[in-house]
C-alpha cells in the first residue's frame, strides 16, 4: 500500500502554515502506511554561496555543535546549525561533493539525508503521528513539501528504507508501488557509479533519476525515460528546489488525486488527505492520467 | 418530521450513517437524505437497499454507493475508486469526475458521471447502464458481459478488451480498441437505446448519430481446438 502526499504553494501567503497543513495530510494517510513516515520540506534558504545538509545520527545526544564547528573550520565560514531531535541541518559555504567528502572524513556514523539550497529530508520508523510530533512539523514553514507513509513490502522497516529518497541536489522522490526490475537496474546503476545503499526498490528509482539527470536530462526527460526503464507499479511524487512533479505508471493501479487552486497544488493517494486544505471546495479536483508527467513550478 | 434528513459526517461517524441507511425498508417511501461534510470518506452510502433519494454534498473516497439497490444517490463532487461498484438497481449520479473502476461489475441501474471517468470504467460490467459525459481512461469495459457504456468524450487505449456482450457507444476519439473489440454498425435499435440513455443522463446537446458503436467480435468466447498447440 503506502500513502504519498505533496503540497506545492504557488504564492507565499500560506508559507507559514505549510507545516500544519502538511502534517494533517500525512497523518490522514496513516492507515495506508503505519510502519514509517518521512517528508521533504523546501524553504528557509541559507545565505548566498551556502548549501545545507540534513544529517541524522542514531543517538539523541550527538554533539552536533562540534561537527558544525569542524565543518565551519574546514570551509572557512560561519556554519549555521539547527538541531531537531536526532537530526541536524548544517549550512556551510561549500560544494555538494566536497561537503559529502568532509562529512565522511569527520564522522562516518552521521548519515546524510539530503543536500541542497532548500531541501530538508526527515524520516523515521513509527506512525505518521509520532513523526509529526517528534520533529514538530506543524510549526515548520516553507514553500512546498512531499511526504510518505510506508507499509513495507519490498524491504525491511528501517530508516534507510523509509521515504523520501534523495535524488541529488534539492531533489527527492516518494513512491507508492513496487518495482519488479530493481535488482537488475541496481546492478546497472552501480556500473555507472550510482551507489544504492539499501535493498529497497524505491531507492533504485531515485538513483535512476539521479543518473539520468547526471547525463543531462531535465527532470521531465528523466521521468519520460523512466516510463521505459522502470518495470512495475508506481505513483511517484518528486520535489525539486522550486517545483513539484507527479508520475503514474501506464497501468496506473496505484491511486493518486490532484487538487489545484490559485494558492496551491496538492497531491495525495486519497482525497481525504486533501479535505482539510483551505478552499478545497473551490479547488479543481481530478485524477492524474497514467504515463503522463505532470510538473509545476520550475520542475521541467 | 423534517422534510429532509441531514446527516453531518463531520459530527457523526460513517458507520452510523450507513447503518441508518441500511435500516430503511425497501418497499417504503422515504424522505430524502442529505449527507454533508463527506471529506473524502470511503464507502459513503454503500449497500443501500431502499427507494430513497440521497444527496452527498462534497467529494467522497472509495466505493461510494457500492452495491446500490433502489436508491437515487447524487454526489456533488468527485468520487474515488469504484463508485457504484456492483450496483444492482437505482441511480448513482456524479457531478464531478470519477476515479478508476467506476461502475465495476454492476448488474443494473444507471450510473451517470458528468465529468471524466478514469481507467477501467465499467470493468466486468454485468448489466448497469453507464453514461459518462466526459472521457474515459484505458481498459474501460474490460471483460464486460452485459450493460451499456456511453462516452460523450474520448476513450483511451484498449477499449472493450476481451469484451463479451456489453454495448459501447463513443462520441469522440477512441485511442485504441482492446482484443476482440470491433466497431459495429449503428442500427435503429441502437439509436433508440442511445437516445433514451442520453435523455435519462441529461445530455440534450448530444445526438445518437454523433456516436459510433463498439462490441465483441466473439472470437475469444470459446476454446478453439486449432489453437491447442499454443498452450
Amino acid at each position: 500500500m503506502c500513502g504519498i502526499v505533496g503540497l506545492y504553494l504557488k504564492k507565499p501567503d500560506l508559507n507559514d502554515r505549510i507545516g500544519d497543513l502538511f502534517a494533517s495530510m500525512l497523518i490522514c494517510l496513516s492507515s495506508r502506511g503505519p510502519d514509517s513516515a518521512g517528508f521533504a520540506l523546501y524553504g528557509n534558504q541559507p545565505p548566498e554561496g551556502f548549501i545545507k545538509v540534513t544529517l541524522r545520527h542514531q543517538g539523541q545526544s550527538y554533539n552536533w555543535q562540534s561537527l558544525a564547528d569542524q565543518l565551519g573550520q574546514r570551509f572557512n565560514c560561519d556554519a549555521h546549525l539547527q538541531v531537531n531531535a536526532n537530526y541536524a541541518v548544517i549550512a556551510v559555504a561549500a560544494q555538494a561533493a566536497e561537503l559529502t567528502q568532509a562529512l565522511a572524513d569527520t564522522d562516518p556514523a552521521v548519515s546524510v539525508m539530503s543536500i541542497g539550497r532548500s531541501i530538508e529530508i526527515l524520516k523515521e520508523i513509527g506512525s505518521p503521528q509520532s513523526i509529526v510530533d517528534r520533529f514538530g512539523i506543524r510549526s515548520m514553514g516553507g514553500s512546498h513539501a512531499i511526504g510518505h507513509t510506508r507499509m513495507a513490502t519490498e524491504s525491511a522497516v528501517t530508516t534507510d528504507g523509509s521515504h523520501p529518497f534523495s535524488t541529488g541536489m534539492d531533489l527527492c522522490l516518494v513512491h507508492n508501488g513496487s518495482l519488479s526490475n530493481h535488482n537488475r537496474l541496481r546492478q546497472r546503476l552501480s556500473r555507472y557509479g550510482i551507489e544504492i545503499r539499501t535493498q529497497n526498490d524505491s531507492e533504485v528509482a531515485a538513483g535512476y533519476l539521479m543518473w539520468r539527470m547526471q547525463q543531462g536530462d531535465s527532470l521531465q526527460q528523466a521521468l519520460e525515460a523512466a516510463l521505459d526503464d522502470l518495470d512495475g507499479f508506481y505513483t511517484f511524487a518528486i520535489g525539486t528546489a522550486d517545483g513539484f512533479a507527479v508520475l503514474r505508471d501506464p497501468i496506473a493501479c496505484k491511486p493518486a488525486v490532484l487538487a489545484e487552486t490559485d494558492a496551491y497544488v496538492a497531491m495525495a493517494s486519497e482525497f481525504q488527505a486533501l479535505a482539510g486544505l483551505p478552499d478545497i471546495d473551490q479547488a479543481q479536483v481530478w485524477e492524474p492520467k497514467p504515463g503522463i508527467v505532470y510538473t509545476w513550478g520550475a520542475a521541467a | 418530521m423534517s422534510a429532509v434528513e441531514v446527516f453531518d459526517l463531520a459530527r457523526d461517524p460513517l458507520r452510523q450513517l450507513n447503518q441508518r441507511l441500511h435500516d430503511l425498508k425497501a418497499q417504503q417511501a422515504q424522505i430524502p437524505w442529505r449527507v454533508i461534510n463527506p471529506r473524502g470518506a470511503h464507502a459513503v452510502a454503500a449497500g443501500v437497499d431502499a427507494p430513497v433519494q440521497i444527496d452527498i454534498e462534497g467529494h467522497v473516497g472509495y466505493y461510494c454507493a457500492g452495491m446500490n439497490k433502489h436508491a437515487e444517490i447524487t454526489v456533488h463532487g468527485m468520487v474515488g475508486v469504484g463508485v457504484a461498484e456492483n450496483m444492482m438497481s437505482g441511480t448513482v449520479w456524479v457531478k464531478g469526475h470519477a476515479s478508476q473502476s467506476a461502475g465495476a461489475t454492476g448488474h443494473g441501474g444507471l450510473l451517470v458521471i458528468e465529468g471524466d471517468a478514469s481507467s477501467r470504467c465499467g470493468i466486468s460490467l454485468k448489466g448497469t447502464d453507464i453514461v459518462v459525459h466526459g472521457s474515459v481512461g484505458h481498459m474501460s469495459c474490460f471483460m464486460a458481459q452485459a450493460g451499456t457504456l456511453v462516452v460523450g468524450g474520448d476513450a483511451d487505449e484498449a477499449l472493450g478488451d476481451s469484451l463479451y456482450e456489453a454495448r459501447i457507444y463513443v462520441r469522440g476519439q477512441v485511442v485504441g480498441l482492446g482484443a476482440d473489440c470491433i466497431e459495429k454498425p449503428m442500427r435503429d435499435e441502437h439509436r433508440a437505446q442511445l437516445a433514451e440513455l442520453l435523455e435519462r443522463a441529461q445530455m440534450p446537446q448530444a445526438r445518437p448519430e454523433q456516436f459510433r458503436r463498439y462490441g465483441s467480435a466473439r472470437q475469444l468466447y470459446n476454446f478453439k481446438v486449432d489453437n491447442a498447440a499454443r498452450y
